[in-house]
């Protein structure tokens, strides 16, 4: 982007980080390998303006359209976060916890890339360098750990049937399934149950086989909640916490949430992907229980949206979005941003928020200051990363 | 890949593999796969006999397990990596057609033997060859309760043992005539003691090299009447009968109805049949020149009309996705899990081969799971490429709205998903 581009640098918050802060800290004290870092891929590019709405830009409002919610304190309006930036309502859970200054948000923020191919982006984001590579960079963070105790659980924990490409790499990690599953998304389903109706011997049985499941016609169309249960990224995560927690459990998890990717009725989808996401973190936080006070999670994704509405009510894919950083540990009840704006010349190539943060600076900040990792180790979870330091004071580290 | 490469691919073949390049003349590629199968290793009838001896003793003798395992792992191998897959699914369809089930007691450890040395060598020759192969293995013999039929006025029969009619029932109603044959039960009856003294070595008097055995001890004597034509006693007998009941017309009607509904359509036009009938009739029941015939028959050329059987589905998307050896434990795993455990048809009559089998709610959603897992695991390690995945899957058989919701899927994950769980994904 234009280095001469003129952009406000501020800091929000709710200010009660100092008089929270002691008793945190306190409870955050206990013996060294106690953290815990949790890492959520939400897959398929969330929609950072819709999720944390720049309601203070003066060009928000005509660029979202009909995606720009209402302003704080109205009916059905965004969730304050200080002036100019929101919540969006469905994530009344994470906004309690940035409330509590165990939640802060990172806005215009985006990895090194600049490719909008999801499978491309979600590579790098795992692999964690400018190119792909065949392992992921919190493997390699792990791997500058002292290894685990006889009898103990591995360090590394994969939340999932799979081990995704971040948690992948020559340090051995272990996993774990639900029961309960959310997958394919409802609105894959509900694509497939209108091709496969279109045929006259599939359509029939496919259409029984979802209904056996739990989904009704309305609950395809979106006009119905899915099936109870379907909610897998709860179970997981709430298992995931109570695993964490475990004094002799793993210490990193990587968990993994897709539906994000809302290139059509934005709004209905995205509140609903938005919701499983805030429950689940809600859930982790649970599950994790006192541990909590010792935890930072990161929530994060591929690329942005396009900073305009598309013609079919959603949005395409674009380059900076926003990411969340909730723990006890964390410092939280900010919103740290260097905001590049929406105005007129101020979008990059025309369309997407401009990136004005880089996300591996998030990632190595909270492996040097949370989980205590050393410059040489940082340079090979990131590799050719000089340009991006880690962002500092992200968590507490005297905890 | 082209309309007529990627039809090939999965109507006759196994679905196409990225190692594999696209036929460039997919008619001659696939003319080109008749030719007699290769003989393949295996354990062999000694192995086998001392594994069932083992496990006469001790039920819980490995031996017969070991031997199923080595037998379906070589298959599922040979599936995901077939060169000649239409020469692959032509044995499978005999296999088929001479069903043996692991159901029954006692044929497990003969199902791979029985494939590889009776199905396989004959399936691109005579079809009474390969009946009278498929009747004198062991696997037959005990699933169809022969080895101990026996003729009442037989030396053994005299002592009060008697005729068991299941193989020759299946044989006139199944493997050959069908009802459409008009036989009656004292054809049955007649064919059971034809077949009388067919039966499997055991122990000592195991030494044919086919595992068969004629116990003359146990054959009806004199001669027998079947379909209104007078058989000899003895061995001969039997065989004779089975030649002409083999070349029988109304076997050519039966053979070609049930070709058709694999390779054209479940309910094939008239043409269809009659053509593939006619090659049968001309070549008098030449299965090479019954597989040319049906390639070119103008019906079978009608892309992605028949649902694909579990069998045929998981075969695919694991050559789709360049799966190699190592994916055999896979595909037995899920043949099991989309209810069609290899060698364990449910009945004689064998797998259906129709939609409405197929085309069942909880198979399309567990296939739907099946390949959700699957594309997890293939894109975990990061580098998939959907795009060439749809290629290489359906070539020009993918529809358009298939290509475009995975061109904008939100992952790798997403859009393999979308591919194989598609409606074009379950046709061949």
């Amino acid at each position: 982007m234009s280095p001469n581009l003129r952009r406000r640098s501020f800091l929000l918050g709710l200010g009660g980080a100092l008089a929270l802060g002691g008793s945190r800290m306190a409870l955050a004290a206990g013996p060294p390998g106690e953290k815990r870092l949790v890492v959520v891929l939400l897959r398929g590019a969330m929609d950072g303006l819709s999720a944390v709405p720049a309601y203070g830009d003066p060009a928000f409002a005509a660029l979202r359209g009909p995606l720009a919610l209402p302003e704080p304190g109205q009916e059905g309006g965004v969730l304050d976060l200080g002036g100019r930036f929101g919540m969006h309502p469905s994530l009344a859970r994470l906004h309690a916890l940035y409330a509590a200054n165990q939640a802060l948000v990172l806005h215009a923020i985006a990895g090194p890339w600049r490719s909008r191919s999801h499978f491309e982006a979600q590579d790098l984001l795992e692999s964690g360098a400018t190119q792909r590579l065949p392992d992921g960079w919190l493997n390699r963070a792990l791997s500058a750990m002292p290894p685990e105790p006889p009898g103990a659980a591995r360090r590394g924990l994969a939340a999932g049937l799979d081990v995704p490409l971040l948690l992948r790499g020559p340090v051995r990690v272990g996993s774990f399934a639900a029961r309960a599953r959310n997958r394919p998304d409802t609105e894959t389903l509900a694509l497939l149950a209108r091709w496969h109706a279109a045929d006259p011997q599939l359509g029939p049985a496919f259409a029984e086989g979802l209904r056996a499941r739990g989904f009704s016609a309305e609950a395809l169309a979106g006009q119905a909640p899915p099936p109870r249960g379907v909610n897998g990224f709860l179970v997981l995560a709430e298992s995931v916490g109570r695993l964490l927690a475990d004094p002799r459990g793993p210490r990193v998890a990587a968990m993994e949430l897709d539906g994000w990717d809302t290139h059509a009725a934005q709004a209905q989808r995205l509140g609903n992907t938005l919701r499983v996401l805030d429950e689940g973190l809600d859930a982790l936080r649970a599950g994790l229980g006192p541990a909590w006070s010792q935890t930072a999670v990161l929530v994060m994704t591929e690329f942005g949206r396009t900073a305009r509405i598309n013609g079919t009510q959603g949005t395409d894919h674009g380059t900076a979005g926003a990411a969340f950083v909730l723990g006890g540990a964390v410092r939280g009840g900010r919103v740290l941003t260097d905001w590049p704006g929406l105005g007129p010349g101020r979008l990059f190539e025309n369309r997407d928020l401009a990136a004005t943060m880089d996300l591996r600076r998030v990632a190595k900040g909270l492996l040097a200051d949370h989980l205590g990792l050393g410059a040489g180790a940082l340079a090979r979870a990131f590799p050719e990363s000089g340009d991006a330091p880690p962002l500092p004071d992200l968590v507490d580290r005297s905890a | 890949m082209t309309l007529l490469a990627a039809h090939a691919a999965v109507r006759f073949g196994l679905g196409a593999r990225p190692d594999m390049p696209a036929p460039a003349d997919p008619a001659a590629w696939l003319t080109a796969q008749i030719a007699t199968l290769p003989e393949l290793p295996g354990p062999g009838l000694g192995e086998i006999q001392a594994a069932l001896r083992a496990q006469r003793r001790d039920i819980r003798h490995p031996g017969v397990g070991d031997i199923l395992r080595t037998e379906s792992t070589a298959w599922a191998t040979r599936m995901i990596t077939a060169r000649r897959p239409f020469a692959e699914r032509w044995a499978n369809f005999w296999t088929n057609h001479l069903t043996v089930s692991r159901r029954a007691f006692q044929t497990a450890a003969w199902l791979g033997h029985y494939q590889r040395t009776a199905i396989r060598p004959h399936a691109f020759g005579r079809f009474e060859e390969l009946l009278l192969a498929a009747y004198r293995h062991p696997a037959m013999l005990s699933y169809l309760d022969q080895t101990n039929s026996t003729g009442p006025r037989s030396v053994m029969g005299r002592r009060g043992r008697g005729l068991n009619e299941n193989l020759a029932r299946e044989c006139l109603e199944l493997h050959t005539v069908t009802p459409a044959g008009r036989y009656a039960q004292r054809d049955v009856t007649a064919l059971a003691r034809l077949l009388t003294g067919w039966s499997a070595g055991r122990g000592e008097q195991f030494r044919e090299e086919d595992g068969f055995l004629f116990r003359a001890e146990a054959h009806e004597p004199g001669p027998k009447q079947l379909l209104g034509r007078d058989f000899p006693e003895g061995e001969e007998g039997g065989a004779e009968a089975l030649r002409f009941l083999a070349n029988h017309p109304a076997t050519y009607r039966a053979l070609a109805a049930k070709l058709a509904r694999h390779f054209v359509a479940d309910a094939p036009p008239r043409a269809s049949v009659t053509w593939i009938e006619d090659a049968l009739r001309n070549s008098r029941g030449d299965l090479s020149v019954v597989a040319r015939a049906l390639l070119a028959e103008p019906e079978a050329q009608r892309p992605l009309r028949k649902v694909r059987s579990a069998q045929d589905f998981a075969i695919a998307v694991l050559r789709a996705l360049g799966f190699g050896a190592e994916a055999a434990p896979v595909l037995l795993a899920t043949l099991t899990r989309l209810n069609q455990s290899l060698w364990n048809a449910p009945a004689p009559d064998g797998w259906s081969d129709e939609a409405a089998e197929w085309a069942a709610p909880e198979q399309l959603m567990r296939r739907l799971d099946w390949a959700d897992e699957l594309a997890g695991r293939t894109t975990a390690g990061g580098g998939a490429d959907p795009g060439a995945l749809a290629d290489t899957f359906l070539g020009a058989l993918a529809r358009g709205d298939t290509l475009a919701v995975m061109q904008r899927a939100g992952s790798a994950r997403d859009a393999i998903v979308v591919l194989l769980a598609s409606p074009e994904a379950q046709r061949r």
